[in-house]
């Protein structure tokens, strides 16, 4: 993890909360305590972000997660203030954003962030290339400057050829792709996906999550996904924010979540994954017996177990597992077959 | 107003109501309500015939009508020393007929010094061609060609170009108005709610009475006219635009936000070009509403096609009136060929070929020459600026034929359809219009308004009694009750019928996709016509009595409720009617326990929409002998001793319309949700 960095964005005790009065909500400690139908018919508000705060690491994808109502969506709209938060501070790059002027917020929009949409939010009115150069042009760039930067991202998410097209002679995917194609166009520092292919066909969100993996390779952005499929957020997430009703439940890795689920909520969620294709070697390692041998296989703890379960059913002696010349634990038969079995135990 | 309403469902659902909501014991026998009032009523009519009736004669007047002369005597003295006069009102009048002059001496009158208009009808032609080609296509363009040229042989071509030139001022300024308006009411929910209503009560109205007030204001004359227009055109433009522009996606609008946008490159660059064929449909529209209001406003000295029709009906030639009146129906049609194929040029341009893209220009460029050319030619020769008129006709090459066709066939029908026309008039006069006339008119003033107040409370609500209470005060304040309710008669009446036939082929074209092809495109253009020239055939057969404004009326209002009963049928989930075919329900079950009580609010829809526009085409039958309110209204035209009546009728008609419109408002607020237009 690229912990050790300065973080891009850092959020403390943010709050977003909907109806009159709502800056009345944080502030009050018995408010801020009540559930969403006390609160409701005490106030007249929504709290769709209650109490959120995280760092975002330079080049991280930062995955939120969270059923609809969950406030993610909320919470994404306001790294960018599309949604003014009610209280906390939000500091991008070291700088306190909710002290940003609407001039500021402009350059700040142009410059630094981008989003993509759900329901892509294209411009039926122009076609695909003057969709991606909408942002270089509203920042005065010239036409030929803004359209050649444009086929440029165009032929990045792979589009060439559909430049001339209109946004409803596309597919679902392909207007997403366009989407992408607008938000990376601008270069910007760090892009905003809200729940961008939950509209898509299974297959096409399948493709489209390798290309965002395959664009994080290539552009290396920092990236913060709103998203409320748990699969898709394992797959592209270094790190997962856990939502429910406004409150985030837990942060971490896609692992720690499934190795150590913060409550039942968290361990409900969990339970349909395919638990070998997360968990790696330490969550299910343990310390050698003494009866144990130990001139078995070595494998690191960040080999995930789906991956390690042939050498170790292939091995008569428990595999070791080491870092740095040191013995962490031993995986044997027992360990693997726990995992695999157990994929239905949850159920 | 959805604003509100989504507001309202995001909120999470409230506790379960303790049990279901009670009303009052009429409630649940509504039907039976309404009919054992009706039975007391007739028992009460039988009783008290004849008396408390309030009858005013025709040519009599109450103070109040001679007060209100008295006022525009007033008004008329202190024109030229009011400072309201001075600085406000004619100020406006100035401007407006500066206006209306400059267009009018382009294209259609004697102006700048010269003896004819600086644009003779060759230019005319060309301009309009080229004009329609350049923003819709070729073949709009040559349709206008044909029209306008039509109008020349029609010997109509001066009046015609009067109509346009008044219509198109008061499109300009309606626009001009209407366009930034709309887009401040599509920005914001407050500017939208304060609009709304104003445009619902300013859309009610008929367009017949406020042009009387005005020309107390403006004088009569163009200006009024343009005036009159402007309130009837320009909602139109306000809503449709207001919706195009609330139409656009949000996530669209976000997105552009996100990019940085600042709100004028957000209104420029994204919501008026998405919006922008919406708004060309409110263009449309109010053009086509602003040449229906022309054509009325011949009553107040508006130049143009409407004051033939309007001459020719009152001496019932109706070979001369349907000559002027084909003129406006072709006008009609030209107009909003030209405006739809301007809203379709989005798609057309997406389809060029990059040949035909990049041919484009030279093509613009030629046709620009050859317009200049003929632009010139109608300047300087006078034949091309005159439409040639061959010796001895009245009216050029074919108006003659045409008028004399139509006055053959009306002599026709007249010898050989009377039988059925005057058997079909007066089966229909003395079964249904003469007993809802008789139980109106001689039924004691307090008999009517206690049942009028006591079915508005049943059919819809409190508020809904309140405004019949109150607005029927008014009438009898008015001095002119007896003559409201022969109206109100001739009203309910068309109304009963436009229902019917709105039920029947409304149901008809909901079921078969085939049947709402053939006739949906036929309704389309009946509603593209102006409402005067609906008089016009009718006249020719039946006459001119009240039944014949009846009839016109019917027909004019039909259009709009079969479309909303078809529209309620088919917005029936198809899921629900599956499912009904699946239990085994007959086509007539279908009907009548499926789908006509699923569209119960498009019928309700469909009643309240019929009722204003029958309103306002039975007045306007006040020019053809259909008497009662409207023939105050024409009369105070007319005959300054009768000003203060017809202005006073034109208030007892606002409130006729305002009292039915709330009524049947409230009615489909109680079947669901009160969404209007």
């Amino acid at each position: 993890m690229p912990g050790d960095l300065s973080p891009v964005i850092s959020v403390r005790d943010l709050w977003k909360v909907f109806g009159p009065k709502a800056e009345a909500v944080p502030k009050s400690e018995e408010l801020s305590a009540l559930g969403r139908r006390e609160l409701m018919d005490r106030t007249g508000c929504t709290a769709a972000v209650r109490d959120v705060s995280f760092d975002i690491a330079p080049g991280e994808v930062f995955v939120v997660m969270g059923l609809s109502g969950s406030g993610k969506s909320t919470l994404v709209r306001c790294l960018n203030r599309l949604i003014e938060p009610t209280s906390g501070t939000l500091t991008f790059e070291g700088e306190d954003l909710l002290a940003a002027d609407a001039a500021r917020l402009r350059e700040l929009r142009r410059l630094k962030f981008s989003m993509v949409f759900q329901h892509f939010g294209l411009l039926p009115h122009r076609r695909v290339v003057e969709n991606v150069a909408y942002g270089l042009e509203i920042r005065g760039m010239g036409k030929t400057e803004r359209t050649k930067k444009a086929m440029e991202v165009i032929e990045l998410v792979g589009l060439l050829g559909y430049e001339k097209s209109y946004p409803d002679q596309l597919s679902g995917g392909m207007q997403q792709r366009v989407g992408l194609a607008r938000a990376l166009a601008g270069d910007p520092d760090v892009l905003f996906f809200d729940e961008p292919f939950s509209a898509l066909d299974p297959l096409i969100r399948r493709d489209m999550q390798n290309e965002v993996i395959r664009l994080h390779h290539e552009v290396g952005k920092t990236m913060v996904f709103i998203t409320h499929d748990l699969s898709e957020a394992l797959k592209l997430g270094d790190r997962i924010l856990i939502m429910r009703d406004g409150k985030m439940i837990q942060t971490g890795t896609g692992d720690e979540l499934v190795g150590a689920p913060a409550d039942d909520y968290v361990r409900d969620f969990v339970s349909d994954v395919n638990r070998s294709h997360v968990l790696t070697l330490r969550w299910i390692m343990r310390p050698p017996r003494p009866d144990d041998p130990l001139d078995g296989p070595v494998l690191s703890r960040d080999v995930l177990v789906h991956e390690a379960t042939r050498v170790v059913l292939d091995s008569d002696k428990p595999i070791r597992v080491m870092e740095n010349g040191e013995l962490l634990g031993v995986v044997g038969n027992e360990e693997i077959l726990g995992v695999i079995a157990a994929v239905t135990e949850g159920s | 107003m959805a604003v509100l309403e989504a507001a309202k469902t995001t909120r999470p659902p409230a506790a379960p109501p303790a049990a279901t909501p009670t009303g009052p014991v009429w409630a649940a026998h509504r039907g039976a309500v309404v009919a054992g009032v009706i039975a007391v009523w007739v028992v009460l009519w039988a009783l008290l015939r004849n008396r408390f009736t309030l009858t005013l004669d025709t040519a009599s007047t109450t103070d109040l009508h001679l007060r209100i002369n008295d006022v525009r005597d007033s008004i008329d003295a202190g024109r030229n020393s009011n400072p309201l006069f001075l600085y406000v009102f004619n100020e406006i009048r100035l401007v407006i007929d500066a206006l209306t002059n400059a267009i009018s001496g382009l294209i259609a009158q004697p102006a700048f010094g010269r003896p004819v208009p600086l644009l003779g009808w060759l230019g005319v032609v060309a301009v309009v061609m080229f004009v329609a080609w350049a923003l819709g296509n070729g073949r709009v363009s040559l349709l206008a060609g044909a029209v306008f040229v039509f109008f020349g042989l029609q010997g109509l071509w001066t009046q015609a170009m009067d109509t346009l030139a008044l219509t198109l001022a008061a499109v300009l300024v309606s626009l001009l108005i209407g366009i930034p308006l709309g887009v401040w009411a599509g920005l914001s929910d407050r500017v939208n709610r304060v609009l709304t209503p104003v445009l619902d009560f300013m859309q009610t109205m008929p367009t017949f009475v406020y042009l009387a007030p005005l020309t107390l204001f403006f004088l009569i004359g163009p200006a009024s006219a343009v005036i009159a227009t402007l309130i009837y055109a320009a909602p139109p433009a306000i809503r449709i635009t207001a919706h195009g522009i609330r139409s656009v996606a949000p996530a669209t609008v976000e997105a552009s936000v996100a990019l940085g946008s600042t709100p004028r490159q957000t209104l420029f660059r994204v919501l008026l070009p998405v919006a922008r064929r919406t708004i060309v449909l409110g263009i449309n529209q109010t053009i086509m509403a602003a040449l229906s209001m022309v054509t009325i406003a011949a009553l107040i000295d508006a130049p143009g096609l409407g004051q033939n029709v309007l001459k020719a009906l009152q001496t019932l030639d109706v070979g001369t009136a349907f000559n002027a009146g084909m003129s406006i129906v072709l006008m009609a049609i030209v107009l909003d060929r030209v405006t739809t194929a301007m809203s379709e040029r989005v798609e057309v341009a997406r389809l060029m070929t990059p040949q035909a893209i990049a041919r484009r220009p030279y093509l613009l460029g030629a046709g620009a020459v050859a317009t200049l050319v003929c632009v010139y030619l109608s300047y300087t020769f006078a034949n091309y600026a005159v439409f040639p008129t061959p010796e001895g006709t009245s009216l050029g090459y074919i108006g003659d034929d045409i008028a004399g066709a139509a006055d053959a066939v009306k002599d026709w029908a007249q010898s050989n359809l009377t039988f059925f026309t005057q058997t079909w008039k007066d089966v229909s006069t003395a079964w249904f219009l003469d007993p809802v006339e008789h139980l109106l008119v001689e039924s004691p003033w307090f008999v009517v308004v206690a049942v009028a107040v006591v079915l508005s409370l049943v059919i819809g609500n409190v508020r809904a009694a309140v405004t019949t209470a109150v607005c029927l005060a008014v009438v009898i304040g008015t001095g002119l009750w007896s003559d409201t309710m022969t109206t109100l008669a001739a009203v309910l009446v068309a109304t009963v019928l436009t229902v019917l036939i709105g039920v029947l082929v409304g149901v008809w074209m909901g079921r078969s996709r085939g049947a709402d092809r053939a006739i949906r495109p036929v309704l389309d253009a009946a509603q593209v016509m102006p409402s005067f020239v609906y008089l016009i055939p009718f006249v020719a057969l039946f006459g001119a009595t009240r039944f014949t404004a009846i009839v016109a009326a019917v027909v004019y209002s039909a259009p709009i409720a079969i479309k909303l009963v078809a529209d309620g049928i088919r917005n029936v989930s198809a899921t629900t009617v599956e499912a009904a075919l699946s239990a085994g329900t007959s086509t007539l079950q279908m009907i009548r326990k499926v789908q006509l009580p699923m569209a119960r609010e498009a019928l309700v829809l469909a009643t309240n929409q019929g009722l204003i526009y029958v309103l306002s085409m039975v007045v306007i039958g006040g020019l053809i002998g259909a008497g009662a309110l409207g023939y105050d209204v024409v009369a105070g035209f007319r005959q300054s001793t009768y000003f203060g009546k017809g202005l006073a009728a034109g208030l007892a008609i606002v409130m006729l319309g305002v009292m039915l419109d709330r009524v049947t408002q409230a009615a489909s607020g109680r079947t669901g949700g009160a969404k209007r237009r």
